[in-house]
């Protein structure tokens, strides 16, 4: 026996295997038929939170475009460097992306690309059913973040901390 | 070869073989293809029952997709072992390897050839008994091929060349051979109530003592059961697999189908373990407060009514594997050791001696073998139960670490305990 091993005499009542292992039936009998507490998940789905970040969405304007104004503050600020942004300029010298892609696998989902966006433009969303079939799958460009419906995700309002 | 023939070579083996051959070779061809029908629906169908009371038990509710409620799971989950891919480890014994998965399995079905599943049936064209071989010697049979079970895992743990395999057969084989023992000793206080070891007249025993053999033997229901479990290989006592120190023990190397006949091997295994139990202990299919069918072959209703309430019976015991399983640890092995050699088999030869006693004092007294004599078993079994129990939950069953230390040593160091916590306290204070 190793040493310092404290050997504490203990009544029946707690080392009995007899009544331990009654006890034990009795327990896995009554849960038996207790309420199940499986989510079904395809069919049921836990909420999420109002500031769940998943993947993102960028938002347009009436006509359609993107909000995006391709300041550039979004890659700048982006810790795992995974948005891609090539501005253009129209003839009225209206900004606006040329390219814009962000890398999901890269993203680290901080959130920070929307907290910095002048135009509330990029958002993350409140989605979390992401699959594909390849790595470019996850390369999203501007079609697709522009095409994307489910909800935003809600930013952090230091006056409610709590999202109440 | 003739049926007059074959039947006259029956007759020669079997005293009790009927007179006639095509109603007998009728009736058992019908009762093979039945039972096996059975059988292998349940032994699917336990499957699927091990995984839905273990979610119950855990409240999930297990598996829940493959058709309504998830009953054609264990259909599922046969295509899915057909289609999967047979390996073959490089450097196993191949024909061992192949014929091992079979060895598992065909014991525990063959053990339902002399279990009687229903009441012998009077019929237009003779008596017919509702078991596939009533053999004389049933109980003898069923101990001979019920220990043919261990050959199967550890011909697979020796065959498949791995070292967590030959640990799962050897465990198996060490567990297997030592439990055998006091399962046959555990059965004959069960052979000297009844006087015989045809299966059919254990349950007529059983009826005509209006007590089943659980309460007039209960000490040895509680050793058959233990020992079933060991033999089944099943939690508490599934060494020869354990996940957490043997990957899966015997069947590591095994996959697709032939690991899919361990485990009905597995299921197989407690089926024929449950209807023995409930054979045994529990009535058979004896129809309870029913004396009409304990005289003689009945009438096809009460035919069918029978195999429903053994059939209830087998269920339960079913059941009670799952329930045990899905509750108790696994034991360490010395403690299995010492269960099955310092606990069990003396417990096992004692209450023979017991039992036997006690039948020769009633017999002296003159007492005819009804409700009384069961009731004064009856009471020796309860008192001799209290006593068992009383004297093995002293930390006997089942040893705590320090249960292997020297009483001088165990001494010291609670003393040594006991100094140091009250240091501690006055440090406290």
């Amino acid at each position: 026996m190793a040493i310092g091993v404290k050997v504490i005499e203990r009544p029946i009542a707690e080392t009995s295997y007899v009544r331990a292992a009654l006890q034990g039936m009795g327990r896995t009998l009554k849960h038996l038929f207790e309420q199940k507490v499986t989510t079904q998940y395809p069919e049921q789905k836990e909420s999420l939170s109002r500031r769940w970040r998943g993947t993102h969405r960028m938002l347009t304007t009436e006509d359609g475009k993107a909000k995006c104004v391709a300041c550039g503050l979004c890659p700048t600020i982006c810790p795992a460097n995974c948005i891609k942004l090539v501005p253009g300029e129209d003839e009225r010298g209206n900004r606006y992306p040329l390219a814009f892609e962000i890398d999901e696998f890269r993203c680290i989902f901080c959130g920070y690309c929307q907290e910095v966006c002048p135009e509330e433009a990029i958002h993350l969303g409140r989605h979390y059913e992401n699959s594909e079939y390849s790595r470019e799958g996850f390369v999203y460009d501007l079609e697709r973040l522009t095409a994307q419906t489910h909800p935003v995700c809600e930013m952090w309002d230091p006056a409610d901390p709590k999202g109440e | 070869m003739s049926p007059s023939l074959s039947l006259a070579l029956l007759q020669v083996v079997d005293r009790q073989a009927p007179a006639e051959f095509w109603p007998w070779f009728v009736a058992t061809l019908v009762k093979l293809v039945a039972l096996f029908t059975i059988y292998m629906i349940v032994v699917a169908y336990t499957t699927l029952a091990e995984r839905k009371v273990s979610a119950w038990m855990q409240d999930r509710y297990g598996p829940n997709r493959v058709g309504p409620r998830g009953l054609f799971q264990p259909l599922a989950d046969g295509l899915k072992n057909i289609m999967k891919e047979e390996t073959l480890p490089p450097y196993a014994n191949k024909v061992l390897f192949m014929l091992a998965p079979a060895m598992a399995f065909i014991p525990a079905m063959i053990l339902w050839a002399v279990i009687p599943f229903a009441a012998p049936w009077a019929s237009p064209w003779g008596r017919i008994e509702m078991q596939l071989a009533p053999l004389p010697i049933g109980l003898l049979f069923v101990i001979a091929f019920s220990s043919l079970g261990v050959y199967g895992i550890v011909l697979a743990g020796w065959s498949s060349n791995n070292k967590y395999a030959l640990l799962g057969g050897l465990r198996s084989s060490a567990q297997m051979v030592s439990y055998e023992i006091s399962m046959g000793m555990s059965l004959i206080p069960v052979l000297l109530v009844a006087g015989n070891v045809t299966l059919n007249e254990i349950v007529n025993q059983q009826a005509s003592l209006h007590l089943w053999n659980v309460l007039t033997l209960g000490v040895g229901f509680f050793l058959y059961t233990v020992s079933a479990f060991a033999e089944t290989n099943r939690l508490p006592f599934d060494l020869p697999e354990a996940e957490s120190e043997l990957i899966t023990g015997y069947h590591t190397e095994y996959s697709a189908m032939k690991f899919s006949l361990f485990f009905i091997a597995e299921y197989a295994n407690m089926l024929t373990q449950s209807a023995m139990i409930a054979t045994l202990f529990f009535g058979g299919w004896d129809i309870p407060f029913m004396r009409a069918d304990n005289v003689g072959a009945v009438s096809f209703p009460l035919v069918l009514l029978s195999f429903a309430i053994m059939f209830a019976k087998t269920l339960f015991f079913l059941f009670f594997f799952i329930w045990i399983r899905w509750t108790l640890p696994r034991f360490r092995y010395d403690q299995l050791m010492s269960i099955g050699w310092k606990v069990l088999l003396p417990i096992a030869l004692a209450y023979i001696v017991i039992v036997a006693g006690t039948l020769l004092a009633l017999d002296a007294a003159g007492l005819k073998r009804d409700f009384v004599y069961g009731a004064i078993l009856f009471a020796v079994n309860a008192v001799l139960a209290v006593v068992m129990f009383r004297i093995l939950d002293r930390g006997r069953i089942v040893s705590p670490a320090y249960g292997r230390l020297d009483p001088q040593e165990l001494a010291r160091l609670r003393s040594v305990s006991r100094a140091r916590t009250h240091l501690t306290v006055s440090a406290g204070d």
